[in-house]
């Protein structure tokens, strides 16, 4: 340190030493999840084996389907066609469900009166949404993703409101003093205060989402991993259906690991280090 | 009629500020409350605890515009505000540095700081988070932050509060040393009298709630000349003219 100091001390420098545990450590959870994962494919093995049916093939002949329709080419074009389904619909959703979520969360008498309109919004089955938006929009790509965000947006409404009515008066407060300007607030510091919540509602929003986005192709699409699964549905092609589910498990445990947890340790970065 | 240029003081005259509580309450925190602080001075507002010190900053940091009256904040050179908060109040998602630049405005976003973190001792912390740093550092940066934007008026809310002895004497110290190094009109509100003469011009002493002026006293000494024997001088001096003020 450049100041040697009895009143203040440092308390980030013990952090800064504990160096980065080895990598023998570090595999230790990877190796976890593989193995778990290997026990449930065992397990799932042994289990279609021991009731053979057409109804309930092994991972063996999931694989072989996988790699059938990747071979063709149809599996990426689904899996495409779906995944920009769920992006579109997460962005629409989370863009407008944050900003009314905030408002509502700023302003005590707007939350009073659109509050109600929040509950009965929560409580509209996926179903009907979806069926109401073909009816007065038309069989179009932009009924299906809104419909999709229409039922997204009062989940994120209700957790951004809650963010919002955590936010610390006093960081506005000095922000006001240093005459901070618009864009400025919102990043550095709305957004910062707002990011837990932000976290909640994008974990929870895509798991949701791209379950209604499969509904949503069902009924009114004509591509996409829905319209797969129902196409197998009525050719009774279990191996297709799973094939179809686990590519696409697949791909949003990769956004997972690969995208989500990356950018939440960025902006989770400044919180103390545990020592 | 102030000349085109021309540095005008801080002046208040606030008539009343009142606070109505939930069960419809209302208490008279400020009455009559007016008082100048000239160009360049370094004043301090000497109150009990909960006279409406606080309220007074921030009344004048525009924070709370529920009163009646006027005030009329200095005029001239970069006309921004700064202020100190009782909390350091440094957002815990950007490094130091990042805090102090943040405030600045966009023109003087890139501006050499090495200088002021050197005198502030923070030169080798600018790039931690807050959250690393132990308060009487984090008030430090908030000092920086304070100074960094060159304000026309700078403002700090019992800045030293919670601290130990001598770090807050420490501290004090580099209040004055960065104060004297880029001048600038100052209004400190605290509670305590051996830091008012110790650190300023001029002490602005308020009665009990609803906070008025019960008097001025001014310090036209040198700081440097302030030695313990002086102090002790002065403080019987302040009780002679203000019985009763601790």
């Amino acid at each position: 340190m450049t100041t040697p100091d009895t009143g203040d001390r440092m308390r980030g420098a013990a952090a800064d030493m504990s160096g980065q545990p080895s990598p023998a450590t570090a595999l230790i959870p990877v190796l976890t999840v593989a193995l778990s994962l290997f026990g449930l494919c065992l397990l799932w093995a042994f289990a279609a084996n021991a009731w053979q049916s057409r109804a309930f093939p092994g991972p063996g002949k999931v694989w072989q389907v996988l790699l059938r329709e990747a071979a063709s080419g149809d599996l990426f074009y689904h899996l495409g066609a779906t995944l920009s389904r769920v992006a579109a619909a997460y962005v629409v959703a989370m863009v407008i469900g944050s900003v009314i979520g905030v408002l509502l969360g700023s302003y005590r008498g707007a939350d009073r009166f659109f509050s109600p309109w929040v509950i009965l919004f929560l409580n509209i089955p996926a179903l009907v949404v979806i069926v109401l938006a073909y009816i007065w929009f038309g069989l179009n790509e932009a009924a299906a993703i809104g419909a999709v965000a229409v039922n997204k947006i009062p989940n994120v409404v209700v957790t951004m409101r809650e963010g919002a009515r955590a936010l610390d008066p006093s960081y506005a407060e000095m922000a006001a003093v240093y005459r901070f300007g618009p864009l400025d607030r919102i990043r550095h510091v709305l957004l910062p205060q707002l990011q837990p919540y932000l976290a909640a509602a994008s974990r929870s929003g895509i798991a949701l989402i791209w379950k209604i986005v499969l509904v949503v192709e069902l009924l009114g699409r004509s591509n996409g991993v829905g319209v797969q699964i129902y196409v197998n549905f009525q050719l009774f092609d279990v191996a297709a259906i799973l094939a179809y589910t686990l590519a696409f498990v697949a791909v949003m445990l990769v956004i997972e690991l690969l995208l989500v947890q990356p950018v939440e340790q960025h902006a989770t970065r400044w919180r103390r280090r545990p020592a | 009629m102030q000349p085109v240029g021309a540095v005008v003081p801080l002046r208040v005259d606030i008539a009343e500020k009142i606070f109505r509580s939930a069960q419809g309450v209302s208490v008279t925190a400020l009455k009559d409350l007016s008082f100048e602080v000239r160009q360049g001075e370094f004043a301090c507002l000497l109150g009990p605890s909960g006279c409406g010190k606080t309220t007074t900053l921030r009344i004048l940091l525009g924070l709370d515009k529920q009163f009646s009256g006027s005030f009329q904040l200095p005029e001239g050179g970069s006309n921004r505000i700064a202020a100190v908060f009782q909390e350091p109040t440094l957002l815990p998602w950007r490094t130091v540095e990042q805090n102090v630049r943040l405030a600045l405005p966009k023109s003087l976003r890139t501006k050499d700081l090495d200088g002021l973190f050197d005198i502030l001792g923070l030169a080798g912390m600018r790039s931690l988070y807050p959250a690393e740093l132990s308060l009487g550092l984090a008030r430090r940066a908030a000092l920086a932050r304070a100074f960094a934007t060159e304000p026309a008026v700078l403002f700090l809310d019992e800045p030293f509060v919670s601290l130990d002895g001598r770090t807050a004497e420490r501290l004090r110290h580099l209040l004055l040393t960065v104060w004297s190094e880029r001048p600038t009109t100052a209004l400190m509100v605290t509670h305590n009298l051996s830091e008012a003469l110790m650190l300023s011009d001029r002490i602005i002493v308020l009665a009990p709630r609803p906070a008025h002026v019960l008097g001025l006293f001014d310090v036209p000494l040198p700081r440097q000349y302030r030695s313990p024997q002086v102090m002790s001088d002065l403080l019987r001096s302040f009780h002679q003219k203000f019985p009763g003020v601790t």
